[in-house]
């Protein structure tokens, strides 16, 4: 094959990255010659990233439908499946630049932009990655940008806290992640996940028949990825970093580097672990599952009691993510059964589950930075008398709240509903019971801060927020996209489902 | 043009005037804002009356249906879809006509609330009554499971701030009450409905009612479980009912309601007496009868038995209380009780009297509270203690109490009478129900008049314990408050003396309801039997099987 019909068979595959990476030259470039056009660089970031979204649907370039190809040498793979992960992923990082422009701790520094260029296009890459290697080299790229941001604004003591505890935090996750892929590379000598799976049930295979090594290394990988989406029990970084982080910040670790772990998190445990994989006669895929299930409960509860008493808002921000990683975790559990089906109903789930969530979690950020600059608070006792100073922020934050807690029509209804349904479907309605009577206690906390914003009297009550132009955007934009998910969900869900059957179908059928 | 067209015009009515109402400057016009939102009203109440006047009396079927396809998944092979898909039927037609009917008394009432002139808001308010009358009717409506959830748990976003924003001192308590108690039955709601989702293979209730007459037996063979087992069919009958049973409510998941009651606006309390309450009993019929007949015919005479308790509990409670409007929210709990017991007392005259009594309710117990919401305008005060002598301050609105009143407490030749006589009627005839039921019952009929008269007797006679403030114009009766009374006592007349045009509605429906729940029934005991058989004669081949191995 000639050198040019690989790159053009291949080049589609990251075209998005490709993009990313020049948009982060260009911003290195204006920033360095043009210091006094800070927000535009701003302004510059969101609108290429959301244009790079539509990538994925360039006739030609899109991903063939049910289909899961294998690029880059089987670096990375080009699905439907990554597609939507991508889009997601995209419309944070355009988000998150869109919103921090009014931000008084980044918005007027040009690097941070670049920052959130580079960990987008590591969250892409991360989304789609097929090989261990890859695997590690996109999430560190996700997370290096993360550990600088998170301290991002020296002049104050709780964002360094904030950064140096993520740091740590994060850098022994990788290394614990490190250390399980390492021991998977050693007992197979391969590197790309599905030939690793191959490996583990060849009959040359040097475990022979022994589960222990490789239940060694699911248990630390699991560990790695627990941190990165917050999941208890390895969340305890989650409310400090939260807290400390500049709030644009705090809203991307929050939406875009839990959905690319999300993506990666099923790619790697149905590629390694699928049912086939049986040692000693016993299935890896009971062992993993079993352990996400018990992660899936800890999380959902753990984040939902103790986001009940806290009192500054982005802290009980950490906490239901940590519920929200919860539920999510409910939908990948699901992949226990052996049914391609019920695996496309698994996938998919979760797939939606984080598309809605980008844009509610997003949209709850933005009225949190707004506020915090009109206020200079982040208590939520001092959201009192909201709606009076501006009932715009009031109602689009209103319906944030209400689709994070799965009130229809907002998008999170239908997110907790097909992940429910395919724990039903895979025979887990247990779990789907403790998710549902979660989310009644989780209802509690969100019900109490928007009866904050709408019935307490507040102190400031007649000064009234004044939205700015970008903030306009961002709520513009996540609110119809919170409510057209609720109302019409059909046209995501169904892509959802075309790519996770996709995948599904390539674990079932035995991948090349 | 296509009749069910008049159907989705009727649901989407009010929806468009919440989209004018947002463009409406509450600054500039603030007079305007209330006129939109009546005159929405309104105009949907009419078009609700020509879907009433079109409607076909002789057909049990749904009539009006428009169907959409809004949403399908590909589940393996098969296809699980989920409609728009709206139609009336005899069961839900009265209902649709008392939503559209009670709504306009709910904004009217609302013009001259202190309580707004107070808090102020008046945009958001008359915007979230619209968004709660779009949610209810769409409750009404809707024949596909999970399009009917979404609309069931829209209707909790604006009560919650109706009660929480303009409700009394307690209100922010009353409003997460309400939300988390109704929200806690209706979720497990959403668990069965993913259940019968996925072993029916479709959302659409009548796709999967058709089912389920095929094989009553279904729930309990779909889920995986032995089959003769009863257990799958119990549950999912369970979840739907303590989801409907929170809602009407029934003893003993009642208590949310007086705190709702008792903090929520004059309006808030009409609607929610008025009409909320009604999804719970509607639920029963439409999802617990339908869906799950056989159970239904298992757990009658329990659930009958709860509601008989409700009718005396509630009676009882109510007599004790001291606050007025506790009073009257306790006696919904009463006669919530009887619809109750006329429901599960499966047949034609109970189901028939149930129905009729969900609008009696609606119309009495909404102007009970329409009573007191007048009364408090006045004495700004709901201690029973604190009145006395209103008849004589205010002779016209003692008069139309006094009616209002008897027609709660069912005296013949008003509406109430009519309600409870034909499901007293209809409990004597049950066959799955005993004396006892008809027994207790009536004696609720008895306390009914105790506290109502007691209520009666402590507001309006006795010694004059004038308003607070009072001048000249305290005692007269503002046109607004006038304009909500008269209809409310038409229809209680209407009803009392000509019931005829209601049973006639819902006549066709409610008998093949009936028939349905008995076929059923009967078919499920058989089934049940056959796959008893079955298994036993399984058991014995075994044992046959191993003996002649030895």
């Amino acid at each position: 094959m000639g050198i040019l019909e690989y790159l053009s068979a291949n080049l589609p595959a990251i075209a998005p990255e490709i993009g990313l990476t020049i948009l982060a030259m260009v911003i290195l470039l204006v920033d360095s010659y043009r210091p006094d056009a800070k927000s535009n660089i701003g302004y510059l970031a969101a609108i290429v990233m959301a244009l790079l979204a539509i990538t994925p649907f360039i006739p030609g370039w899109s991903p063939a439908m049910g289909e899961s190809s294998l690029k880059w040498g089987g670096m990375i793979r080009h699905d439907m499946l990554a597609s939507i992960f991508k889009v997601m992923i995209l419309f944070a990082g355009s988000i998150t630049s869109l919103m921090a422009v009014k931000d008084s701790a980044v918005g007027q520094k040009g690097e941070f932009y670049l920052i959130i260029t580079i960990s987008t296009l590591g969250a892409s890459l991360l989304a789609a990655s097929a090989d261990i290697v890859m695997l590690f080299v996109a999430l560190e790229t996700v997370s290096i940008p993360l550990y600088i941001l998170a301290g991002f604004s020296h002049s104050d003591a709780g964002s360094a806290e904030s950064g140096l505890k993520y740091f740590l935090f994060g850098s022994f996750a990788s290394a614990i992640l490190l250390y399980g892929l390492s021991l998977l590379f050693g007992f197979t000598g391969e590197t790309q996940l599905t030939a690793i799976a191959a490996s583990l049930t060849s009959s040359e295979s040097i475990l022979g028949t022994n589960i222990l090594p490789a239940l060694a290394a699911l248990t630390l990988v699991i560990v790695g990825f627990g941190f990165k989406i917050s999941a208890a029990p390895f969340h305890f970084w989650t409310p400090d970093v939260y807290e400390g982080a500049p709030t644009p910040v705090t809203a991307f670790i929050s939406v875009a580097s839990k959905a690319a772990s999300f993506a990666v998190l099923m790619r790697f445990f149905i590629g390694v672990f699928p049912d086939a994989v049986q040692l000693d006669g016993q299935s890896v895929q009971a062992f993993w599952t079993g352990l996400i299930t018990v992660m899936a409960v800890v999380s959902m509860t753990l984040g939902n009691v103790l986001a009940l008493r806290q009192e500054n808002m982005k802290r009980m921000l950490a906490y239901s993510s940590i519920a929200q990683a919860g539920y999510a975790l409910v939908g990948v559990a699901a992949l226990q059964s052996v049914d391609q089906a019920v695996m496309t109903s698994a996938i998919s789930s979760v797939a939606f589950y984080m598309f809605m969530y980008t844009f509610s979690n997003l949209l709850v950020f933005a009225g949190v930075i707004l506020f915090s600059e009109a206020a200079g608070t982040e208590k939520i006792s001092e959201y009192a008398g909201m709606q009076r100073r501006s009932p715009w922020l009031a109602v689009t934050m209103t319906i944030g709240l209400l689709s994070l807690a799965g009130i229809p029509p907002a998008a999170g209804f239908f997110g907790k509903f097909f992940l429910f349904q395919a724990a039903v479907q895979a025979n887990l309605a247990g779990l789907a019971i403790i998710g549902v009577l979660n989310s009644i206690v989780a209802l509690y906390y969100y019900l109490l801060v928007i009866k904050i914003m709408w019935v307490d009297p507040g102190k400031d009550e007649d000064q009234a927020i004044k939205i700015p132009a970008p903030l306009a955007w961002t709520f513009g934009i996540t609110t119809i996209v919170v409510l057209l998910l609720g109302v019409v969900p059909a046209p995501i869900i169904g892509w959802a489902r075309d790519g996770a059957a996709a995948v599904a179908q390539a674990v079932t059928i035995g991948l090349p | 043009m296509d009749s069910g067209f008049l159907t989705t015009l009727v649901l989407f009515l009010p929806m468009v005037g919440f989209g004018v109402l947002l463009f409406v400057d509450s600054e500039k016009n603030k007079e305007a804002l209330k006129w939109v939102a009546l005159g929405f009203s309104i105009v949907t109440f009419f078009f609700s009356l020509a879907l009433w006047a079109g409607f076909d009396n002789a057909n049990p079927d749904l009539q009006f249906v428009q169907q959409w396809n809004w949403l399908s998944i590909q589940i393996g092979s098969t296809q699980i879809s989920s409609d728009y898909y709206v139609g009336v039927d005899g069961l839900s037609m009265l209902l649709i006509v008392l939503t559209t009917f009670i709504m306009p008394i709910g904004i009217l009432i609302s013009f001259n609330a202190s309580v707004l002139k107070e808090r102020g808001r008046e945009k958001l308010y008359y915007s979230l009554l619209l968004l709660l009358e779009w949610a209810m009717l769409g409750v009404f409506m809707i024949q596909d499971l999970i399009v009917f959830y979404v609309f069931w748990e829209v209707t909790l976003v604006p009560m919650y701030f109706l009660i929480g924003i303009w409700g009394s001192e307690e209100r922010v308590y009353a409003a997460v009450k309400f939300f988390l108690y109704t929200m806690s039955g209706s979720i497990l709601m959403l668990i069965a409905i993913l259940f019968v989702g996925n072993a029916a293979g479709t959302f659409i209730l009548p796709d999967i009612i058709a089912q389920v007459q095929a094989n009553p037996n279904l729930w309990n063979e779909t889920a995986g479980m032995a089959s003769s087992s009863t257990v799958t069919g119990s549950l999912l009958f369970g979840a739907f009912f303590i989801a409907f049973a929170i809602k009407v409510p029934i003893f003993p998941f009642h208590s949310w309601l007086p705190d709702a009651h008792v903090q929520a606006p004059t309006a808030g309390s009409v609607i929610l007496a008025g009409v909320l309450l009604k999804m719970g009993t509607y639920g029963l019929v439409r999802f617990n009868l339908q869906l799950f007949p056989a159970e239904s015919v298992q757990f009658a005479p329990l659930i009958a038995g709860l509601g008989v308790v409700g009718i005396i509990y509630g009676a009882w409670v109510s007599y004790a209380q001291d606050n007025v409007k506790k009073l009257v929210a306790y006696s919904s709990v009463s006669h919530l009780g009887f619809v109750v017991l006329g429901i599960f007392a499966l047949n034609s005259q109970g189901l028939q009297g149930a129905t009729l009594q969900m609008v009696n309710h609606g119309i009495s117990t909404g102007g009970l509270f329409l009573l007191v919401g007048i009364l408090y305008e006045r004495w700004h005060t709901k201690e029973m203690a604190d009145y006395g002598g209103v008849w004589k301050l205010m002779p016209l609105f003692g008069g139309i109490s006094l009616v209002i009143a008897l027609s709660s407490m069912g005296l013949p030749g008003l509406n109430g009478f009519v309600g409870e006589f034909t499901i007293l009627m209809g409990s004597v005839g049950s066959v799955y129900l005993n004396f006892f039921f008809t027994l207790l019952g009536t004696i609720g009929v008895i306390l009914a008049a105790t506290y109502i008269l007691k209520m009666y007797q402590h507001v309006y006679m006795g010694d004059n314990k004038p308003a607070p403030h009072a001048d000249e114009n305290t005692y007269k009766l503002h046109w607004t408050e006038l304009a909500v009374l008269i209809p409310i006592l038409f229809a209680i007349f209407w009803i009392g003396i000509q019931p005829g045009k209601f049973f006639d509605t819902m006549g066709s429906s409610a008998k093949q309801l009936v028939a349905y729940v008995d076929e059923s029934y009967d078919a499920y005991e058989t089934r049940q039997a056959d796959l008893e058989a079955e298994s036993a004669a399984q058991v014995e081949t075994n044992d046959a099987t191993e003996d002649s191995g030895d």
